[in-house]
């Protein structure tokens, strides 16, 4: 097993397949007088094509945009506002995930508030909160429930543990995303032109491989499920144009060692127990009717939002493109902050702070020079 | 002798008198220097290197060493990386009241024990104790003093081909001590690589001329460390991420939590800049170390004039690395 | 985190296990996997093990490279 993660990353296997990937693309540019286009929308992927360099290298041949993969990017700017002052509410306790404390609310970061003394903890393993709350029975806990599919599952984890252990002062803030109504968003709005999708590794575990099935039936446009390393991401980048030649839409899951036809289901029994949808604002977009997942009404008590209420002002208005850069209708670089006002130390938006944001990878692993 | 440190040890009087005795003067001797507020030192050259470090790690204690070995350790390798053989240490405590003497003893008793191995004295000290709560435990600084022995040093003479050479893995010392906090819930087989290498780079000092500069790659990593060179010196460096010499678990853990191993802490490697015609002798001199068993050529300058830092990825294309920015959190999705 | 590493579970518990990833050792939710076994690899993201990875596929996907290499390195010499 070991043997052939080291594969994945062998440079004796890897850098034909570029060659491969850049001889197909050749057939496809022949073909049809174009570059090929396909958009990862999983922020992971995003990072992993810039960091291993396979953007890099496929750049003259294969057109990879960024979509909407980082779930702190995708949130609007009030959302984030609201987020940070609901840590500024006094005897509280903020569980979340690292990527959000320096995403930039209009006036300022939650690690600003936990320098400021607010108690703000970071955590790996978001079921810790539980434990964070059972410690603390004087202090409301509240965790930040920023993410796909891949973390939703585990926001009911903790929902499950603190109602089997009776813990009263435990709740979630529920800022959910799901990726197919974004996608069938980007599709119906038609901004960017696709040959494809590179369809994220993780959240294939949750969803399976069978509920792609619309973007073949509905749009007539294919995807590729795909892993994270490198020779996974050039066989995927290979496969989406090996489909794009032959005219029709397929959907193909490069990842069947981890992602199955049907998806978890035993995943799927907690979503089903626990949430249901509703309707989320998008970074750039607006409101997206459905397209995240809230806790079912039985379990209010559990749901910060339903608990706690915060005021916040329209959020302050920057030059920030962030919106544009998750819908792919600009690449980071276009952006007249990118590099200047705006940078990993002083980011004017969450793309650029975000450990899957776009302008993230791209400042970090994209630049050949000054 | 009491148990646990208090503020009255760090008033000056009868309890202050004691612990210098027993824990300070018992472990590092000369009890002449405590006879003047400062010491006297007779030195063999006009010029002399000085440096200063102040560490304050948490835990104290962690696999691998201790904040006692570190401080000795971490100044003995600024003066040897800088071309001084090191020769006198001074070291300052801040001792958090309540911290336990046992413990104290522990710290110092490592000190004793590196001074003595790389041949340093140390000649002079100071204690103070403040209230619970603050200092972690104990934090100590320790000033170094060399001296310039060695026939050639760091030449600073940069040249395009020169290779950059690392001693050993990196990351070992950033992981055992992120672990050892217990903050992670993961356990890793690594221990720091906390070391003095007074000895084997002296080893590289007398046996080549041809050391453009060293370093050690301590916070910031191995990363931060080359950019500064390559902006202090106005030199394009590049190295090979198929080079870079990294323990499997660290690798484990990197990928677990979302860390770059080339942004972690190393306390006993260091990066040499040398001549390309001597790259080969200087690998060798440092594998004859336990040390420097891992050295590597991990990269060279490629151009002069402009100061970056090239990361070539194991595809053959290359990206710019910058430092460390910002605490590494563990990612999410 | 999304990019999740194969780990290998060397401890089962009721709902966790202890998982192994190139030595370094840490305890993983098992609630959405509960058919696995020691000596499973597994998934991990954010402290809950999500998916079995199937060592069969996983030897086809390598294969596949593999083959995809071969014919790249024979066109090329063409």
């Amino acid at each position: 097993m070991l043997e052939m993660l080291k594969q994945s990353n062998n440079p004796e296997i890897c850098k034909p397949l570029v060659e491969a990937v850049i001889a197909k693309s050749k057939e496809f540019q022949k073909k049809f007088g174009r570059k090929p286009a396909f958009m990862e929308v999983c922020g992971s992927h995003t990072m992993s094509l810039a960091r291993t360099g396979v953007k890099q290298c496929l750049k003259e041949d294969v057109n990879l945009i960024s979509g909407p993969g980082c779930p702190v990017c995708v949130t609007d700017q009030r959302s984030i506002d609201a987020m940070v002052a609901l840590a500024e509410g006094e005897n509280r306790i903020i569980c979340t995930f690292g990527d959000m404390m320096r995403v930039p609310g209009s006036n300022k970061t939650l690690l600003d508030a936990k320098i400021a003394g607010k108690d703000i903890r970071v955590l790996y393993s978001p079921v810790d909160t539980v434990k964070v709350a059972e410690e603390n029975p004087d202090k409301e806990v509240i965790f930040l429930g920023v993410g796909f599919e891949t973390t939703i599952p585990i926001l009911t984890l903790m929902v499950g543990e603190a109602e089997k252990r009776g813990i009263k002062n435990f709740s979630i803030w529920m800022t959910t995303k799901l990726v197919e109504p974004v996608l069938r968003y980007l599709l119906d709005a038609g901004e960017v032109n696709l040959d494809g999708f590179l369809l994220p590794g993780h959240v294939s575990i949750v969803l399976g491989e069978n509920s792609y099935k619309y973007l073949e039936d509905e749009y007539n446009i294919s995807g590729v499920i795909t892993g994270f390393e490198t020779a996974e991401l050039l066989s995927g980048i290979y496969k989406l144009i090996d489909i794009a030649l032959t005219g029709r839409a397929a959907i193909e899951n490069n990842h069947p060692a981890v992602v199955s036809k049907t998806g978890n289901r035993v995943i799927h029994k907690w979503i089903d127990q626990y949430l249901t949808e509703c309707d989320e604002a998008w970074r750039g977009i607006g409101v997206i009717p459905k397209s995240g997942l809230d806790l079912k009404p039985e379990y209010d008590q559990f749901n910060a939002k339903k608990r706690f209420t915060v005021e916040i002002e329209e959020p302050r208005k920057t030059k920030c493109r962030c919106g544009e850069v998750i819908r792919g209708l600009i690449s980071p670089s276009e952006c007249q902050l990118f590099g200047k006002a705006c940078h990993p130390m002083n980011p004017i938006g969450p793309c650029m702070v975000s450990a899957e944001g776009s302008c993230a990878a791209f400042y970090q692993y994209m630049r050949e020079s000054y | 002798m009491e148990k646990y440190i208090s503020l009255a040890h760090g008033d000056g009087g009868e309890l202050s008198n004691r612990l210098i005795k027993d824990v300070f003067i018992e472990a590092f001797g000369d009890g002449n220097a405590a006879l003047f507020d400062a010491a006297s030192l007779t030195i063999s050259t006009h010029r002399i290197a000085v440096t200063t470090d102040s560490f304050v790690i948490k835990p104290v204690f962690f696999p691998g060493g201790s904040i006692g070995k570190l401080a000795i350790a971490g100044t003995v390798n600024d003066l040897i990386v800088s071309g001084a053989k090191p020769a006198f240490l001074t070291c300052g405590f801040v001792i958090e009241e309540g911290f336990p003497i046992s413990d104290l003893k522990r710290i110092v008793t490592d000190m004793a024990y590196e001074a003595k191995k790389t041949g340093v004295t140390i000649v002079a000290g100071d204690t103070k104790v403040v209230e619970r709560g603050s200092a972690d435990g104990v934090y100590i600084n320790t000033t170094g003093i060399g001296t310039y022995e060695y026939n050639s040093g760091c030449s600073l003479e940069f040249e395009e081909g020169d290779a950059i050479i690392v001693s050993g893995t990196i990351g070992d010392h950033g992981i055992a001590v992120l672990t050892a906090r217990g903050e992670l819930g993961i356990s890793v087989p690594i221990d720091s690589d906390c070391a003095s290498l007074d000895k084997m780079l002296a080893g590289v000092l007398t046996s080549t001329d041809g050391v453009r500069i060293m370093r050690d790659p301590t916070r910031g990593g191995l990363a931060t460390t080359l950019v500064e060179i390559a902006e202090d010196f106005q030199l394009t460096m590049k190295i090979n991420e198929l080079d870079l010499p990294v323990k499997e678990e660290v690798h484990g853990v990197c990928d677990l939590l979302g860390f770059d191993p080339m942004y972690l802490a190393n306390e006993g490697k260091a990066i040499i800049v040398v001549a390309n015609r001597d790259k080969d002798k200087v690998i060798d001199i440092l594998r004859e170390f336990p040390e420097g068993r891992d050295a590597v050529v991990i990269g060279s300058i490629i151009g002069k004039g402009k100061g970056q830092l090239l990361l070539e990825t194991p595809l053959g294309s290359k990206r710019l690395l910058t430092r460390l920015s910002g605490t590494m959190f563990p990612r999410i999705c | 985190m999304c990019v999740g590493v194969p780990a290998k579970v060397v401890k089962k518990m009721e709902y966790s296990a202890v998982v192994d990833v190139m030595g370094s050792q840490t305890t993983v939710g098992t609630i959405f996997v509960p058919e696995v076994e020691i000596g499973n690899y597994v998934i991990v993201h954010a402290g809950q093990a999500m998916s079995i990875v199937d060592e069969t596929y996983a030897r086809q996907s390598v294969e596949e490279w593999r083959r995809l290499v071969d014919a790249r390195n024979a066109e090329t010499v063409e």
